[in-house]
């Protein structure tokens, strides 16, 4: 029916009373491969999950998940999906292996099924040890991780990612991305909310960017990239005389300067060979630097190129926080 | 992935047997979050040994305005059995107030399973928890004097009017959990409800000996009805109707409160 597209969303609207929290979301995510759907707190990207997960009706459009209508089949669409909220959606006081079982024989597997599955995943992510043990006693890290787990245990085609690192520390958000990415290679539909533009960017094959209820931009990493702003390269002097000489040799790919911090920024597209260039006229003219930064765009970076304004990117609960100004 | 992938079978069973399926899943994990609760065990096992303990030293007097051959044990026992159960029965509203707060319904809801699974799973569990205590609450009573004289087909009897009495309260307590916001909240909820209908009863002394304005209702009161009928199988004092209108009220409670509760549930985990 779909083709080769796994979720088809039409035009998409919902409000609570006077907030339009979507106002006509449309996004395509081709069988197989990941999508990104990037913004900023408040954006509305978990109110689309859970619509697109049958949590949460909607007032109009369509919204078509490997071919069943989210509105009229809600039971044929959550037999296909696996959803990974924010908050780990797990039984506290159970154990991680009888979470498991218990989980996949409410999707319809066979007793020893559900056994083997839950014992296959618990090996698969790591949480063997831990698996008799109550999760009340998890870290955050090993939650997301049988949240997922919980997610996967019948193998839906599809599969929805709410934040999935938000509020992890780094290692533990290294390991989410290389499951992330297993699941990528194992075949699996996936469609990943972030804040974050560099974990779109590590693991999206496209990106949708939405702000406000709305999308504001299309494409892939790469395409987005080079519509929002290219890496920068910041380098300090310690005198004035020597910054003065700088911006002479650097000429037109300086983009800011300041006299203050006695820094200048350069614009680079090829990070070796710009880079290179830039280190090399410096010290051909015998001009030292003092120290150098490159800056790779960031989210804010991505609201200010694309809305024109820069957005805060807090870390509050997406429903409370205010979308702030700089 | 490993190696060798797990095949997976599903069942494929027709929608009422599923639901059947998912609330035996379902009342397992709410008997094992009672289980591996001490806090609440300890409260299962002595709260009614203290009640019990209380009730009779404190309101012994009472026992003077009773028929010579009835003790004041003997005729407490009864009312001290239903108030523990309709107490007991409030856990359901923590239970599910507790399960709305949290990611899980989220993922129960995002499961193709039955939607009056969770709730039949806490109040069901409710039901055999509430069996212990009653158990417990009996087997100290005898230790203390209590001598019933039920036969076999009465205490068949008094399970059964207890079990449906438990239910009712539990559909109650289940309508309770969801409307509250919060857990302190539905705390709060049910003390408010259970202890006037408990202690505005014939629980702890006889009807005609309560103050003039609270006697209309605590006669009429459906519990007071769960109560006098409980008594009469026991220790044989007269039954009347109380039988029947007990049985009438808390099957009639079920039959209004579980589609609520069902509603109300649906409504709320899809809304937020």
């Amino acid at each position: 029916m779909a083709g080769n597209d796994a979720i088809v969303v039409k035009n998409l609207k919902k409000s609570y009373g006077k907030n339009n929290v979507l106002k006509g979301i449309n996004l395509t995510v081709k069988r197989g491969t990941m999508l990104a759907l990037l913004g900023p707190n408040g954006a509305g990207k978990t109110t689309t999950v859970r619509i697109m997960s049958t949590l949460l009706g909607f007032d109009d459009g369509t919204v078509t998940i490997e071919g069943h209508d989210v509105g009229t089949s809600s039971d044929d669409v959550r037999s296909v999906i696996g959803l990974t909220g924010q908050s780990a959606a797990v039984d506290e006081i159970l154990t991680g292996r009888e979470n498991l079982e218990m989980m996949g024989r409410l999707y319809r597997l066979t007793r020893q099924s559900a056994k083997a599955r839950a014992q296959e995943l618990l090996e698969q992510f790591d949480l063997t040890e831990a698996s008799n043990r109550s999760v009340k006693t998890y870290s955050g890290g090993m939650r997301r991780r049988l949240d997922l787990a919980v997610s996967l245990i019948a193998t839906p085609p599809i599969i929805f990612l709410d934040e999935p690192t938000t509020g992890l520390d780094p290692r533990s958000r290294i390991a989410m991305w290389d499951i992330i990415n297993q699941l990528k290679a194992d075949g699996k539909t996936i469609l990943l909310t972030t804040q974050y533009l560099e974990e779109a960017d590590q693991l999206a094959d496209n990106i949708v960017v939405i702000d406000g209820g709305k999308v504001i931009a299309e494409g892939t990493a790469k395409s987005l990239k080079s519509k929002v702003g290219k890496d920068r390269l910041e380098l300090t002097f310690a005198k004035m005389s020597q910054l003065e000489a700088a911006k002479k040799l650097l000429g037109k790919s300086v983009i800011d300067s300041s006299d203050q911090d006695k820094t200048l920024t350069v614009v680079i597209v090829d990070t070796n060979k710009d880079v290179a260039s830039a280190l090399t006229a410096l010290s051909n003219a015998a001009v030292p630097i003092e120290s150098m930064a490159i800056h790779k765009p960031t989210l804010d970076d991505v609201f200010l190129s694309l809305t024109g304004k820069a957005k805060k990117s807090s870390n509050g609960d997406e429903k409370t926080a205010k979308k702030g100004k700089k | 992935m490993s190696s060798k992938p797990v095949q997976l079978e599903f069942v494929r069973h027709p929608k009422a047997i599923q639901a059947i399926t998912d609330s035996l899943l379902m009342i397992k994990r709410s008997s094992t979050h009672i289980i591996r609760n001490r806090d609440q065990l300890i409260g299962t096992f002595f709260q009614p040994i203290m009640f019990l303990v209380l009730f009779t030293a404190v309101f012994n007097a009472v026992g003077l305005a009773l028929p010579k051959d009835i003790s004041y044990l003997d005729f407490l026992m009864a009312g001290i059995i239903v108030q523990t159960v309709a107490f007991g029965s409030t856990t359901t509203s923590i239970a599910v107030a507790n399960d709305l707060q949290r990611g899980i319904v989220d993922r129960f809801k995002s499961l193709p399973m039955s939607n009056i699974a969770v709730l039949n799973g806490h109040v069901i569990s409710d039901v055999f928890r509430n069996g212990i205590s009653t158990a417990v609450m009996l087997g100290a009573g005898v230790l203390f004097g209590f001598r019933p004289e039920a036969s076999i087909t009465d205490w068949l009897l008094i399970v059964g009017i207890l079990t449906i009495f438990t239910l009712a309260f539990s559909w109650l307590s289940a309508i309770m959990g969801v409307l509250a916001g919060s857990v302190e909240g539905v705390q709060w909820m049910s003390f408010l409800i259970v202890f006037p209908l408990t202690f505005a009863s014939g629980a702890f002394a006889p009807t005609s000996s309560l103050a003039e304005w609270i006697r209309p209702f605590a006669e009429n009161q459906p519990i007071t009805h769960v109560i006098e009928a409980v008594r009469g199988l026991m220790i044989g004092t007269p039954i009347g109707d109380h039988g029947w209108i007990a049985l009438v009220w808390c099957i009639g409670t079920i039959i209004v409160a579980m589609p609520i509760a069902a509603w109300l549930f649906k409504r709320k985990t899809i809304k937020v």
